[in-house]
């Protein structure tokens, strides 16, 4: 039928998705998307993991922009099928197109007769009339209504589910051998003899291959704890050594006039290195044969993997596959390329078998790419009125994507250690309104004065990509947090003093939504309520945050209610499921994490347990906008409703995340 | 050679006993339910039931469960009927990625065998060796509620 689209003997529909699973029920929204265009019924539809071999080349699957690009992308082939599949069904039943009608993938003229899409789907190859796809408008059967997640029963029962549980005829089990702090160089390798265990080497990137996964991971440690690394300097302080580090300095955004402020605040936030932390670390799976190579990887772009790959390696892009298979969740930017990079040089030692690389916990807390840190300076100036008339914010940071085929020079790890090294392209900041460090920079608000100011910096102390909602995370928490001081200052409710400056009539909305809540909170000794309120990227989802805490020995947030308005909701569970995942994790970001170098276990970089995720409730606001992502909006607000609650319980400000213990104490006085 | 039992079933295996039994269930008996996280038992996404206990696999030696009775999740459903826990993460859509829910199932089942009504925090107490980034928790709380009123 078409590359992508393949009517299957057992009547179900198998359907090439250019988006990847990340956990995030991608897979079941886009199923959805293709069940109603199609007029099929959900359960027949089979999307099939991406892969270079056979999938549309969709770039990424990040930013929040599956549903949106991913979906239009589905919708169109789906369009396009159907008008093939109806025009060749015309001319079967004798019926014009128009007087066809569809029901689970069965087509109908008028006087009765039919011949279905699977009967039909080998002879319909003409290109059809334009339109001759669009189905007649009509309520939706299967969009906007909650559907269970197509992959979860297999993955509840225990079954192989991730790119970790392949298994392939004649596997090898792999470990690489890299230090757990940066490093310049490898200094002297151990030699070890273990039986059925080899060591491969290439510069300083080093590994193991064996036949039993135990001896790989035993010969791995005992390499790591006999050899020596030439270590690379570390900067005690990341946020003084960003300052004194600028590569350029950039004005976002300027929108200069004279204003008389009456009263001038001043006020810095940090944000530190934050990990990815997925509870399965990365692994991959490599076959090199022929010349040929096959990588099975979680990556969230196989086609820039491939690119990759292929100037690594030096192969031409044509000999090599690269499939999408799952990994535990994703958050950006993790691990997943770079061990398919270590996966594919040790294949290359393994004369035609299939090397399985596991990274280990130590790997992944010392390698992934995290979140960058950054410092960020706000002023504002308030009028007589209480009103804010002038606003500066001035940030330093490190690029936030550094993404493998984007550039000629490679970004995955290894290539950076071979014996003939690659020089790696630093970590950069994707183009406005999107942005990358100034994701979320530019305040929504309407402000009279505005100077938005970025200082980019381009060495980086420890390895930094894309971590969900990018600049967004700290940008907002600085903003927010900086909107409830000068609300303080200017004696105003927080709520009423953002609606004072927003126009946008979805973001005054969400915000709005929760002014009953906030009026009937209730007050107690040492518990707290704070808002904070983002338009993700400036261009897609709506949240407000309101964050209630209680601030003992340790701040605890009891309870997270979010107003969120993402367009039109494929999948409102779905939803729902992305914003309160989203608000946990930035609240684990926000009470715990700092990615110190040296981390290596989760005793090292402690995340929010199941005793201390606060009650979410989330409150979905219908229209039928274009469909935006969910899956980040939540971030940023989370961050600063949380500080803010936190200075509503105990009046104190605390600036620099996380907000530990000590920071508080120490904030108090 | 080990002997034990693994989701019923009396099982040998020639691995070194040493062997953590994590890699013994998935690369020697195939049974790729249990997952590795961290290989120091922190996270909980390859715990397993042994003699009823939930312990991480990966940081339990082979020889410590000889002649023991391990239930793996694969052995938490009994023909086709999937067990309470089970049916209940399933009914609240508990989880995004999964990679954690198996050892979340196994933890749940065992805790539920011993604590029939559990209130709440209960729950989440025993819940808090199994780590989840995805912010799945309050659904899989949820779920472990509802399943206590299914458990037989």
């Amino acid at each position: 039928m078409s590359r992508r689209i393949r009517f299957e003997r057992d009547r179900s529909v198998w359907i090439a998705s250019g988006k990847v699973e990340l956990g995030q029920g991608i897979n079941t929204a886009l199923a959805q998307i293709a069940a109603e265009e199609l007029d099929v019924a959900l359960e027949r539809i089979r999307i099939v993991a991406p892969s270079t071999a056979y999938s549309p080349d969709e770039g990424y699957t990040s930013g929040s922009m599956s549903i949106q690009e991913g979906g239009k992308g589905m919708r169109a082939a789906c369009v396009e099928a159907r008008g093939r599949l109806l025009a060749h069904a015309a001319q079967l039943l004798g019926a014009p197109i128009a007087e066809l009608t569809v029901e689970d993938g069965t087509i109908r003229a008028k006087n009765g007769s039919s011949v279905t899409y699977w009967e039909c789907a080998a002879e319909a190859t003409e290109a059809p009339p334009a339109g001759a796809g669009v189905k007649p408008s009509g309520p939706a059967r299967v969009l906007g209504k909650s559907a269970p997640r197509i992959d979860l029963p297999a993955k509840i029962i225990g079954q192989p589910a991730y790119v970790h549980d392949m298994k392939l005829p004649g596997m090898l089990h792999a470990r690489i051998v890299r230090p757990s702090r940066p490093f310049k160089r490898i200094v002297s390798l151990e030699r070890i003899k273990i039986p059925g265990v080899s060591v491969v080497q290439d510069g300083s990137f080093v590994g193991v291959l064996a036949e039993r996964e135990e001896a790989a991971i035993a010969a791995a440690k005992k390499l790591r704890e006999k050899s020596v690394w030439e270590e690379s300097r570390v900067p005690e302080d990341f946020h003084a050594w960003l300052r004194k580090n600028v590569t350029e300095r950039v004005i976002t955004k300027e929108a200069r006039s004279e204003v008389r402020g009456e009263k001038t605040l001043k006020a810095s936030y940090t944000k530190p290195f934050i990990a990815h932390a997925s509870i399965g670390p990365s692994c991959a799976i490599a076959r090199m044969k022929d010349g040929k190579l096959e990588v099975w990887t979680h990556s969230q772009g196989i086609f820039g993997l491939r690119h990759e790959l292929s100037i690594v390696l030096n192969l031409p892009v044509e000999s090599i596959v690269v499939t999408h298979a799952e990994g535990a969740g994703c958050y950006g930017h993790n691990g997943a390329d770079d061990v398919a990079l270590d996966a594919a040089l040790l294949a290359r030692a393994a004369s035609g078998r299939p090397v399985r690389l596991q990274w280990t916990r130590e790997d992944e807390f010392a390698w992934e790419p995290y979140g960058p840190a950054m410092s960020f300076d706000l002023e504002a100036k308030l009028d007589a009125s209480g009103g804010i008339v002038s606003w500066k914010h001035e940030f330093w940071s490190n690029g936030h994507t550094n993404r493998p085929g984007r550039s000629p020079k490679p970004a995955l790890f290894a290539a950076g250690q071979l014996a003939k090294p690659f020089e790696r392209t630093p970590a950069i900041d994707p183009a406005l309104p999107a942005g990358g460090s100034e994701r979320n920079a530019i305040p929504l608000y309407d402000f009279p004065d505005l100077l938005v100011v970025k200082n980019y910096v381009r060495e980086t102390p420890r390895r930094v990509s894309s971590l969900r909602a990018l600049g967004a995370y700290g940008n907002v928490f600085a903003i927010e947090s900086f909107m409830d001081e000068l609300a303080a200052a200017a004696g105003a409710d927080p709520i009423e003093f953002r609606l004072k400056h927003l126009k946008d009539p979805r973001a005054r909305a969400v915000l709005e939504r929760l002014i009953p809540e906030f009026r009937n909170r209730k007050k107690a000794e040492a518990w707290g309520h704070g808002i904070a309120f983002a338009k993700y990227k400036n261009i897609g989802a709506y949240c407000a945050v309101l964050a209630e805490v209680e601030a003992g020995e340790v701040l605890r947030v009891r309870r997270l209610v979010l107003a969120a308005d993402v367009g039109l909701q494929i999948n409102p569970d779905g939803v729902a499921n992305q914003l309160e995942g989203g608000a946990i994790q930035a609240t684990s970001w926000t009470l715990k994490e700092d990615g110190k170098i040296g981390a290596v276990s989760w005793e090292d970089y402690p995340i929010l347990k199941f005793t201390e995720v606060p009650k979410v409730e989330v409150l979905l606001l219908n229209n039928d906008f274009p469909s935006l992502g969910a899956g980040e909006a939540a971030q940023g607000p989370t961050a600063a409703a949380i500080a803010n609650a936190l200075y509503d319980a105990l009046g104190v400000r605390v600036r620099d995340l996380p907000l530990t213990p000590e920071r508080i104490v120490k904030a108090m006085g | 050679m080990t002997e034990f039992e693994v989701n019923g079933e009396r099982r040998s295996v020639a691995a070194d006993p040493d062997t953590p039994l994590l890699y013994v269930l998935r690369n020697d008996l195939g049974l790729v339910g249990s997952r590795y996280g961290c290989g120091t038992g922190q996270c909980g996404a390859c715990f397993v039931m042994v003699d009823g206990k939930a312990l991480p696999s990966c940081d339990t030696p082979l020889w410590s469960v000889a002649n023991k009775s391990v239930i793996t999740v694969e052995g938490l459903s009994k023909g086709g009927a999937l067990h309470p826990v089970q049916k209940a993460l399933l009914a609240e859509q508990a989880a995004q990625c999964g990679y954690c829910i198996s050892g979340i199932a196994v933890t749940a089942a065992a805790f539920l065998q011993q604590n029939k009504n559990p209130s709440e925090s209960e729950v989440r107490a025993a819940l808090d060796r199994n780590l989840c980034r995805c912010g799945a928790h309050n659904r899989v709380v949820r779920a472990v509620l509802r399943a206590a009123k299914e458990m037989p």
